[in-house]
């Protein structure tokens, strides 16, 4: 049978205001078991929570940068459930009026394909604290479970889709793209290895063609695309077996292990809290008036969408290229550095994602990290187009300026004794001596006929040639005079 | 001096015949001695009541002293209190001290008050009679000379008996469905309910926050006023406060009332209410028509869906408010929990007292997946007719009054076999919680004895005008004055 995967997320990204959503304690990540907690936090008796504007002003961003309509009244609700790391016993959210309403985003696919995926709401809310269930030891030694309340209060928007997304590779598209927003945005530091996106994924299937949708399951608190992609692989696939030997999906939230490749029932639809909503009495509706969005809509930087439509008009940079570098904000930031010092800009974009990319990719690090700037980068790249350097000898240059041997791209050249031999006559001399060196090839390339043997052939001079010129000889310049002496 | 006011014993203070820290010792020993009597506190603040005295008269010696420094009072024990422990009359915080001031503590502190202590109340504000209190009941200083032991009211039972005993002048007391001025009345003392935002919740244990106001309890609506002088006000930490200029509350009380619209819910003058509480109740209508005021009659409709509602929505609140008593940071633990769910079930079970466990679970109830909409959408729904009946009340008259509860003081023990009597002791307050109005509660006369309380009802910030009439009546009556034997 032929199945139609159905998929939609819901994506917690935390917002990196300075304090958290209804007291002024730090969010810094990193921080000291509970040294960021302060007495709102800890739910102290007769504390009451006081609302942070930056946080509605992000999510205010966010919303505008989604397409969104913008709740002119925004409420916030009490969710009850008891959980150690949860010191209210309920947590503060958004239900019957977010901050963000309908919305949506477009994707770019494999192969040129696009897609539009709906947004149905973002809300504000508060994040909960951690549990720690390892080394934590009582003044005895034992071991017990501890609470971390550093993160309670901290700011989240929690982002719903609709259920558009109809693969692994739609939904990580969309997770990147939104990764991409946030980020571009600044509201979100986008560091999913400490938390700052968390992606719920909610998947269905039904027979291909059919109307009717499956029950869904959701995987929960998913954090790096990788796992998202396994993750839902990996439910795509159980979900199949079940409905091909004829089961039923059961309704339920589950938990998907990453580094096992499994995943397991955490409570079915039964076992759900009654979460019992209400509105905060703590907290008065807030009106979200003209004149905040539109301070909002001012201070929006530029979106992928438009800075991918920017590098392609501005630097006539392909759809790929502009859309790779578009998407994450501090890349196109360093593509930018580069192409300002008067670089070539499609052949800076190519050592962007090139060269520099796979090295960081290697190392694990990330364009902020890079010990190459976008500056020396493009002077690099203009070295290469004005012919001082050839390709391979520029990757010499990129090398030295990686370990950090020296940041000047030219005194890298030159004591390195990278420069190409450039000079016409020089070049021309030591041609005329390899074909004189040479002359049973020479002979059995004029009398070849065939132009991609010919052109082959031309390749067995070179490495005499580079030879002489002790590597620093331009290729490029080698090749046009080889052809002009042969072909004559 | 025990029988002075705050107003003399703050021109006392001022003359220099008395020390700050003298006066705190002579009233410190008048309550370790007399209280037993009543169980009106829960804590006495013997150190920090010096120390603060010593503070005060500091601070007199350097020319900074304010109408407060100096004198002593009390707060309910729902306000924290920086190093002082605070219970809300709950085994639940039996040993929990806060490391910060209530915004209502911290005003009284930098007026240089000296705060004796922390006074008796139903156990997280739920009770009528302060017989819930985990800390045992309060005896009203009133009847007890025959020998019966009578509930204070609640829930600030202990405010307003200590109060009415003379061992404090004044304390603060807070109010969600009447609980300042219902035990006003049945202790012939003068408590102040402020609109909803006047003063700050900060730091203010919560029971029902829609509701819960903190206010005042005197002796006298002067003192009334100059409490609220340093209560009132727009506070940053508490967003449901309302940013607005206080005024001075004392600068009105001698405007004359002729003139004053007065009126009289009809609602409020049912076979409800004896006839001996009616009978004292419009004797002080007449006196303030004597003064020059108008009486009309006016009608809430809604008012008898004021306990209904208020019933839904105050336990649905606090069945979150109280959440965080789980045992995980603070307060009351179980002994050895065998697991998490054991630590909050054993821990609830044993650290909340019945009254609390019930309110618990009536608002759980309200809030559950279908049944919201039949309860607690209702409740709001019959809340905002309320409030459009006092709105559409006022456009007619500038006060409203009524008996402040429906008998005097009963004896302990009396209603609370049956929460639903119990209950209805507010049936003439709560309305004015629902819709956040300002009311107070002035001794009117007595029955049997027993205080009886006038209600006098306002406009939104209309305080001073309630001050203004309350005391211009207890110019012409002594009511106020009468002292328990």
């Amino acid at each position: 049978m032929q199945w139609d995967i159905v998929i939609g997320l819901e994506i917690h990204v935390q917002l990196a205001t300075r304090s958290k959503i209804f007291s002024g304690s730090s969010t810094a990540y990193g921080a000291g078991p509970n040294t960021q907690a302060s007495a709102v936090d800890l739910a102290m008796p007769g504390t009451l929570p006081v609302p942070n504007e930056n946080a509605f002003r992000y999510a205010v961003m966010f919303g505008l940068a989604v397409n969104a309509e913008i709740g002119r009244r925004s409420m916030f609700e009490r969710k009850n459930y008891f959980y150690p790391d949860l010191p209210k016993g309920y947590q503060t959210t958004q239900l019957a009026q977010p901050i963000v309403g309908p919305g949506y985003v477009d994707l770019d696919l494999s192969e040129g394909r696009t897609k539009r995926v709906r947004i149905h709401h973002a809300h504000l809310e508060e994040d909960a604290g951690k549990s720690l269930h390892e080394a934590v030891f009582d003044e005895l030694g034992h071991s017990m479970s501890g609470i971390d309340l550093n993160r309670a209060g901290t700011p989240l928007i929690e982002v719903v889709t609709e259920p558009d997304m109809n693969s692994a590779e739609e939904a990580v598209a969309f997770a990147r793209k939104l990764h991409s927003i946030v980020t571009s945005l600044g509201i979100c530091d986008g560091d999913m290895s400490q938390g700052s996106m968390r992606f719920d994924v909610n998947i269905s299937l039904k027979p291909k063609g059919s109307d009717t949708l499956g029950t869904r399951t959701e995987t929960k608190n998913l954090n790096s695309f990788r796992f998202m992609e396994q993750a839902i692989a990996h439910e795509v696939e159980r979900q199949m077996d079940i409905l091909e030997d004829g089961g039923r999906i059961i309704q339920e939230t589950r938990l998907y292990n990453g580094d096992r490749d499994e995943s397991r029932s955490m409570r079915t639809k039964e076992e759900a809290n009654d979460y019992r909503y209400f509105p905060c009495p703590d907290l008065l509706p807030v009106e979200i008036d003209d004149s905040f969005i539109e301070e909002a809509r001012r201070s929006l930087p530029e979106l992928p969408d438009e800075r991918k439509a920017r590098f392609r008009e501005q630097y006539g940079l392909n759809d790929y290229d502009a859309g790779q570098l578009a998407g994450d904000a501090k890349l196109a930031a360093f593509f930018e550095d580069a192409v300002d010092t008067g670089a070539d800009a499609k052949l800076a974009a190519n050592w962007v994602q090139g060269e520099l990319s796979a090295r960081l990719n290697a190392e694990e690090k990330t364009v902020t990290d890079s010990p190459i700037t976008g500056a020396q980068l493009g002077r690099l790249v203009t070295r290469i187009a004005d012919n001082t350097v050839s390709s391979a000898g520029a990757r010499k240059v990129f090398e030295s300026l990686w370990s950090g041997e020296s940041a000047n791209v030219d005194s890298i050249i030159e004591t390195r004794g990278l420069k190409q031999v450039s000079d016409t006559g020089a070049l021309e001399a030591m041609v005329d001596d390899v074909l004189a060196s040479m002359p049973e090839q020479v002979e059995q390339y004029k009398n070849e006929e065939n132009p991609k043997k010919r052109k082959k052939m031309l390749g067995g001079f070179m490495g005499p040639l580079m030879k002489a010129s002790k590597g620093q000889g331009n290729p490029k310049l080698f090749n046009e005079i080889l052809v002009r002496k042969l072909d004559n | 001096m025990h029988n002075k006011s705050v107003a003399e014993l703050s021109r006392e203070l001022e003359s220099g015949r008395i020390s700050s820290v003298e006066l705190t010792q002579q009233f410190l020993e008048r309550l370790q001695q007399e209280d037993g009597k009543y169980n009106s506190f829960i804590t006495i603040a013997e150190e920090q009541a010096m120390a603060d005295a010593r503070v005060a008269d500091e601070m007199r010696a350097a020319g900074r002293a304010t109408a407060w420094t100096g004198v002593p009072f009390a707060h309910k024990d729902i306000f924290c209190t920086n190093g002082v422990r605070t219970t809300c009359g709950s085994k639940m915080l039996e040993n929990f001290v806060p490391p910060y001031d209530a915004t209502v503590t911290e005003k009284f502190r930098q007026a240089g008050a000296v705060c004796l202590g922390k006074t008796n109340m139903d156990e997280f504000a739920m009770g009528s009679s302060n017989e819930s209190s985990f800390f045992g009941a309060v005896t009203n200083p009133w009847g007890l000379s025959s020998g019966e032991k009578r509930v204070p009211g609640g829930s600030s039972g202990g405010s307003a008996a200590a109060v009415a005993a003379r061992l404090v002048p004044a304390a603060t007391a807070t109010d969600t469905g009447g609980s300042i001025r219902q035990p006003a009345a049945l202790c012939g003392v003068t408590g102040l309910k402020p609109t909803y935002g006047r003063v700050s919740r900060y730091g203010m244990i919560a029971f029902a926050s829609s509701l819960d106001q903190g206010g005042a309890i005197a002796r006298s609506a002067e003192d009334n006023a100059l409490m609220l002088n340093v209560m009132a006000g727009f506070d940053p930490k508490d967003s449901t406060s309302i940013d607005r200029e206080v005024p001075d509350y004392t600068a009105t009380l001698n405007e004359p009332l002729k003139g004053l619209k007065i009126g009289l819910p009809k609602e409020y003058f049912t076979d409800q209410l004896a006839p001996a509480m009616e009978e004292q109740v419009r004797n002080a209508v007449k006196e303030y028509e004597t003064l020059g005021a108008t009486v009309k009659e006016v009608s809430l409709p809604n008012a008898k869906l004021a306990i209904a509602a208020y019933y839904v929505i105050a336990p649905a609140e606090a069945s979150a408010n109280l959440s965080r008593f789980d045992g995980v940071r603070y307060g009351y633990r179980c002994e050895d929990p065998k697991d998490l769910m054991d630590m909050y079930t054993r821990t609830r079970a044993e650290g909340f007292g019945a009254e609390v466990k019930r309110r618990i679970l009536v608002g759980t109830y309200a809030l559950s997946h279908g049944y919201y909409d039949a309860y607690y959408l209702k409740a709001q729904k019959v809340r905002r007719l309320i409030q459009q009946d006092f709105a559409s009340a006022f456009r007619e008259v500038d006060v409203l009054m009524s008996p402040t509860s429906p008998s005097p003081a009963f004896i302990q023990g009396e209603k609370t076999s049956d929460p639903v009597t119990m209950y209805l002791e507010d049936i003439f307050t709560i309305a004015i919680n629902l819709a956040g109005l300002p009311a107070m509660s002035v001794p009117a006369g007595f029955v049997d004895g027993l205080p009886v309380g006038l209600q006098i009802i306002g406009d939104y910030f209309a305080e001073a005008r309630l001050l203004n009439a309350a005391h211009q009546f207890q110019q012409v009556t002594d009511w106020h004055q009468r002292e328990p034997k």
